[in-house]
């Protein structure tokens, strides 16, 4: 589970002697988080957002635990129980803000987390596992937003749950019950509005869980590192705690500065004004969106306009919106370059950076009434989306040059001088 | 089972025959597919749960009256918790939508064949768009009605013409027309 020279737990005083032979919970910690765990002397900033993703998984299940306290998931009730939070629960308004922000910070540090994977190759062996479970929780993360969403049951969040919902009715033969099994109704109600309630309570749980086994499976082969070569030597690595700990503190205060900001400041800039109009089922908005971190994923389902074949453009738009996601889980075997690390491969960077205006062009056309020129922008960027990783990723890993790797990561960060001076450093 | 153990083999010459199943090996089987049979079971009610409850069932039919809407007007109707609309045609939403060669459409059907025999002006159809669910616009006074003079959905920009067939965007079918009937000459009952 760790390398050779890896700091050994010692209990400090008879307590912890004592807890350490009947339930070694501070042995895991320490192992897990604490000076017993080595990782790569040479992580970037990037190598935060994990950390940074746990703490709001946290941060989301508490102030959500508590706004549970106040709300009521009945249809009559709901809307008005918003208001209720906001203005007479004693600190209510804070708690709602910071759930609502939450999820978009939240959001916004897993794609900086995922696209860290896509520039350093972090899903390729020995860390497919990770990898994969971590696009589990991502897909998890989708599923629980969306429904924490439709809770406030305004107009935007009726609207997404009917539209969501009618994405499985594009399913042939079977698609129209499972919509109606779903709601527990014909149209989005009372039904819908509890189960949801009730999934968006579990499902943060099932990512505790998923996120635990995601953890273990980083700890088997250790941390991944900005030059992509493997810990060969003691010198590679520094403890985490308290070289990483302090490290990922200081993201965390920069972290916290702009999420109060937005709490503070412009707790509504995210969200729509639509919302606070209560749920109407005979009127929809006039320009309905989902969320600013669906965006590139509802470009991609609005991209087919056209049946192909027998296939309906209904059907395609939702085959390809989840197949954009699920396409991840193969990633770590369609890139087959023995290299990790984009900074030695310099075709491929060129290639991660244009898969990033990509995504940017799909989630600006995401945002963006359903209307020309923005369905034309997206059904080319929807191309490019898949071409990227079904043609580029597999060609360019075969065919490309790449810039010769350090000997080690100790040599990566010191150079030759490094090279003579290793094992100085305890 | 570990045969190295002399007991677990003498135990086994005991039980069995000579086809060499134990009486054993038929207990496990059949407790344990009972247990798998009666697990599966349990997902039945955990499944079926989920399904529109008898509250929801019941609001299944709605009564329309259709008299007081003029030509070229429209009204929103509520059947079973979601818009329907009842839009009496003018002279030349039907002439329009009879212009139509039926074989190039998506869903290809006939205003006669969506409206009833001597109601050819009362086009019916549920208000929810075959796309993904949202209300398309058209209805009320004002509202945009579409490069075809029918419905136009804005969410994702499908298109529907004076007789609510899908004409242009990713609709994949046209506006559903529920089962009704005139109940009389001016009253309409859905469902």
């Amino acid at each position: 589970m760790s390398f050779p020279w890896a700091n050994q737990y010692q209990p400090q005083n008879g307590f912890m002697k004592w807890m350490d032979e009947k339930l070694p919970l501070p042995r895991l910690v320490y192992n897990a988080i604490g000076a017993g765990y080595p990782v790569p002397r040479n992580l970037n900033y990037m190598w935060n957002f994990g950390v940074l993703a746990g703490f709001c998984l946290v941060l989301q299940i508490v102030t959500g635990v508590v706004l549970a306290m106040h709300y009521a998931s009945d249809a009559s009730l709901a809307f008005g129980k918003i208001e209720h939070i906001m203005r007479d629960v004693n600190w209510g308004w804070l708690m709602r803000y910071a759930h609502a922000n939450g999820a978009s910070f939240f959001f916004l540090v897993i794609y900086l987390h995922i696209f860290r994977g896509f520039y350093y190759s972090s899903y390729k062996a020995p860390r497919e596992m990770i990898w994969l479970l971590g696009v589990v929780i991502f897909l998890l993360m989708m599923a629980t937003g969306f429904m924490g969403y439709v809770l406030p049951w305004g107009q935007m969040s009726f609207w997404a749950a009917q539209v969501i919902t009618g994405l499985f009715e594009a399913i042939p033969l079977v698609g129209a019950p499972i919509k109606t099994w779903l709601l527990g109704g014909f149209a989005p109600d009372d039904a819908t509005l509890n189960r949801f309630f009730s999934l968006h309570y579990l499902l943060p749980f099932v990512i505790v869980g998923v996120v635990i086994l995601h953890v273990w499976a980083l700890h088997i082969p250790g941390s991944s590192n900005p030059t992509g070569v493997e810990v060969k030597s003691e010198s590679d690595t520094v403890p985490f705690h308290p070289y990483y700990t302090a490290k990922d503190g200081f993201g965390l205060g920069v972290f916290m500065i702009l999420f109060t900001i937005m709490v503070f400041f412009l707790p509504n800039a995210l969200g729509h004004p639509d919302n606070y109009i209560e749920a109407n089922p005979l009127s929809t908005p006039a320009h309905i969106v989902p969320e600013w971190y669906f965006w590139p994923f509802y470009a991609i389902l609005r991209a087919f306009t056209y049946d192909f074949l027998f296939v309906p453009a209904k059907l395609l738009g939702v085959i390809a919106m989840f197949g954009s996601i699920l396409i991840w889980f193969i990633l770590p075997w369609l890139d087959k370059s023995p290299v990790r690390s984009a900074n030695y491969r310099p075709t491929y960077r060129m290639f991660f950076w244009i898969l990033m205006v990509d995504m940017a062009v799909l989630f600006w056309c995401g945002g963006a009434p359903a209307q020309e020129p923005y369905v034309m922008i997206s059904q080319i960027a929807t191309a490019y989306y898949f071409m990227h990783f079904l043609v580029i990723v597999p060609f360019i890993s075969r065919s490309e040059k790449t810039a010769p790797l350090p000997k080690s990561i100790t040599d990566a960060v010191l150079g030759q001088a490094g090279a003579t001076a290793k094992g100085a450093r305890a | 089972m570990a045969d190295t153990k002399g007991t677990v083999t003498q135990e086994s010459f005991a039980d069995h025959g000579d086809e060499g199943v134990r009486r054993r090996d038929f207990i496990n089987i059949a407790a344990v597919s009972a247990a798998g049979v009666g697990g599966l079971a349990t997902l039945i009610p955990l499944v079926t749960q989920m399904s529109p409850s008898a509250d929801v069932l019941a609001e299944s039919s709605t009564e329309v009256d259709v008299s007081a809407i003029e030509p070229g007007q429209a009204i929103k109707a509520v059947f079973r918790k979601q818009p329907l609309f009842v839009k009496r045609l003018t002279a030349g939403e039907i002439a329009a939508a009879n212009e139509v060669d039926v074989a190039e459409l998506r869903d290809p059907q006939t205003l006669a064949e969506r409206t009833k025999l001597g109601h050819e002006d009362v086009l019916v159809t549920m208000g929810v768009c075959t796309h993904l669910g949202c209300v398309p616009l058209g209805t009320a006074e004002g509202e945009v009605k579409g490069e075809f003079g029918g419905y136009f959905c804005p969410c994702h920009g499908s298109h529907y013409d004076t007789a609510g067939r899908i004409r242009k965007g990713p609709a994949p079918a046209n506006l559903q027309v529920p089962e009704y009937e005139f109940a009389s000459d001016t009253v309409i009952r859905v469902g």
